[in-house]
């Protein structure tokens, strides 16, 4: 495989790593338009605890995660007291804080930018992907996946089913978050430098696009629109300047034509059927 | 000085004021949270940049930028807002958005993503009242920022027009059955809020002298910020949440320099949104409506 290859693939595993840190929360209802924040969380949290006590990545990469899950607990539980584009705006304005805290913190470089000594190399990158992409298929296959879908359609009924909707929205957050950040401390360790401009707003944009183009319907939704929103800008590199006014003329258009994504359940059964039957 | 920065705080807010009523105008009336309109901001301060320097004259640049922002806003409509409208809330968001990245990038393509300095058009004729200066710049942005949305005001509460979209507001169905004409109204609304949100890019130009492709970002989602803080659908609302992000902006530069405004201007909306979600100004709203 040649450098720009592999390139290429591991900008697609980071983004497959954000999808699905968007989609988690979504499932649920929640739309989070701070996730870039999250991945900031982790991406610094771990790169410190390299850099500076000299941890073993083994050991950084999940605690910038946890890092990330612990302040997501925290703060969810005020955050979501609000709802709908109340919560979006919400978690848009803490993503923006999150930002701004990292560029004025002169123990990692502010606005200078952080160097990280650790390095991850590429196929670690893709493996950790396909974990995340495991992980939750197999959450999607749980009571837990039913739940979150069942608060998605009616918090309300699925109170009165006796299930603990706010642990669940709180959980999901949480949950989303972790994969986030843990996505951010791999970025950090296999780029081996972060600055706090790269985790902006249109960074968690972008991703949430990603898992909405992909579709909500199906787990492997944001799998599809990750990979097919990471290629395709890629491809249009022969056109250099106009490759991302082509991808903004294509969301739109995407979401006039297609608003419940390029994947969905009754696209997959058909496809399923036509395989070998349905599964289950 | 400190008499001096809540003069700076409340003439930056007059242009927090404008944005924030455009997307005041969108989401009390159509319930749409319209997310181009920081593009539109970007756009009327940019066109009139580009037409200046074009030859043409501040006035008919000034005219050009806000025609095409509203010829922009109409399109909005048509793809983002119409077609999706009765679909969940963030598909109408996140298309508006891709308008947002569509012009953001098509005025990278033109002119670059730099910075340029926008031509001062009013001289620099600077008021003083004892000790305390104003720019006319400043001053005139701000009478205009606050004039505009008086008007508005005044026009939703008294005219025919202003009574027809507030009945879109409170119920869009019995509207459309009392025989409102929601497909000529709509794109009122549009046009609306996308000539305040421009007007708002060309007093940011004039008062600052500098245009660039990321001003929408920067500048146009704290306009977000001050409508919800005043409160969401209220023109009041919006009055005052610009006014205050305006002053919570140039009070942080002052007290604790510029690298904090984002913590503040962005912590106070999420408290505002923790504690009290409606707003300073708005009213209550159901569970229903989100």
């Amino acid at each position: 495989m040649s450098g720009y290859q592999t390139g290429v693939l591991v900008f697609l595993a980071f983004n497959v790593i954000a999808a699905y840190s968007v989609y988690l929360p979504m499932a649920a209802g929640q739309l989070n338009l701070g996730i870039a924040g999250f991945m900031a969380i982790g991406a610094y949290t771990s790169a410190y605890l390299s850099n500076e006590l000299g941890w073993s990545m083994l050991a950084s990469v999940p605690a910038g995660a946890l890092a990330s899950c612990l302040l997501a607990t925290v703060v969810a539980v005020p955050v979501l007291r609000t709802h709908g584009i109340y919560l979006a705006l919400a978690t848009f304005a803490l993503g923006q804080i999150i930002a701004a805290v990292f560029l004025n913190l002169e123990v990692v470089g502010a606005a200078a930018g952080y160097p990280v000594t650790e390095y991850v190399p590429p196929m670690v990158v893709v493996a950790c992907a396909a974990g995340v992409v495991l992980l939750m298929v197999f959450l999607s296959r749980t009571r837990y996946g039913l739940y979150l879908t069942a608060i998605k359609n009616d918090a309300t009924v699925t109170d009165l089913m006796g299930v603990n909707v706010r642990g669940m929205q709180i959980s999901a957050f949480a949950i989303g978050a972790m994969v986030a950040g843990f996505g951010g401390a791999l970025y950090g360790h296999h780029y081996s430098f972060i600055e706090a401009q790269h985790f902006n707003v249109l960074l968690s944009v972008f991703t949430v696009l990603y898992v909405l183009l992909g579709g909500t319907q199906t787990v492997l939704g944001p799998l599809v629109g990750a990979v097919f929103f990471t290629l395709l800008p890629e491809a249009l590199r022969a056109s250099d300047q106009w490759r991302y006014v082509i991808f903004a003329a294509l969301i739109i258009l995407m979401m006039l034509l297609r608003p419940q994504g390029l994947l969905t359940a009754s696209l997959l059964r058909s496809l399923g059927g036509r395989k070998q039957g349905v599964q289950q | 000085m400190i008499w001096q920065q809540l003069i700076n705080g409340l003439m930056l807010g007059g242009i927090y004021v404008l944005i924030a009523v455009s997307f005041t105008l969108a989401i009390g009336i159509l319930n749409f949270l319209n997310f181009s309109l920081p593009g539109l901001f970007m756009l009327g301060g940019v066109l009139t940049w580009a037409l200046i320097g074009a030859g043409w004259h501040w006035s008919l640049a000034m005219l050009m930028a806000l025609l095409a922002a509203a010829v922009v806003s109409l399109l909005v409509e048509q793809l983002s807002y119409k077609p999706m409208r009765n679909a969940d809330p963030e598909l109408p968001l996140v298309s508006s958005l891709g308008f947002l990245v569509l012009m953001e990038n098509l005025v990278i393509v033109k002119w670059g993503s730099d910075q340029q300095s926008f031509p001062a058009l009013i001289p620099d004729f600077n008021l003083r009242f004892g000790g305390l200066i104003i720019g006319t710049a400043q001053l005139i942005s701000f009478l205009v920022a606050v004039g505009v949305v008086l008007w508005l005001s005044w026009f939703l509460k008294t005219t025919n027009t202003g009574r027809r979209l507030r009945a879109i507001a409170e119920n869009r169905d019995t509207a459309e059955i009392l025989g409102i004409n929601l497909s000529r109204l709509v794109p009122c609304v549009f046009v609306f809020s996308a000539v305040f949100t421009a007007l708002g890019g060309i007093l940011f130009a004039l008062n600052y002298l500098q245009v660039s492709p990321f001003m929408g970002e920067n500048i146009g989602f704290k306009g977000v910020a001050a409508m919800i803080v005043g409160g969401m659908g209220s023109i009041w609302g919006a009055i005052v949440g610009g006014l205050l992000i305006g002053l919570v902006e140039v009070l942080s530069i002052y007290f604790f320099g510029a690298d904090v405004v984002n913590i503040l201007v962005y912590g106070f909306l999420l408290l505002v949104l923790i504690v009290r979600p409606a707003g300073l100004l708005g009213r209550p709203i159901s569970r229903e409506k989100l």
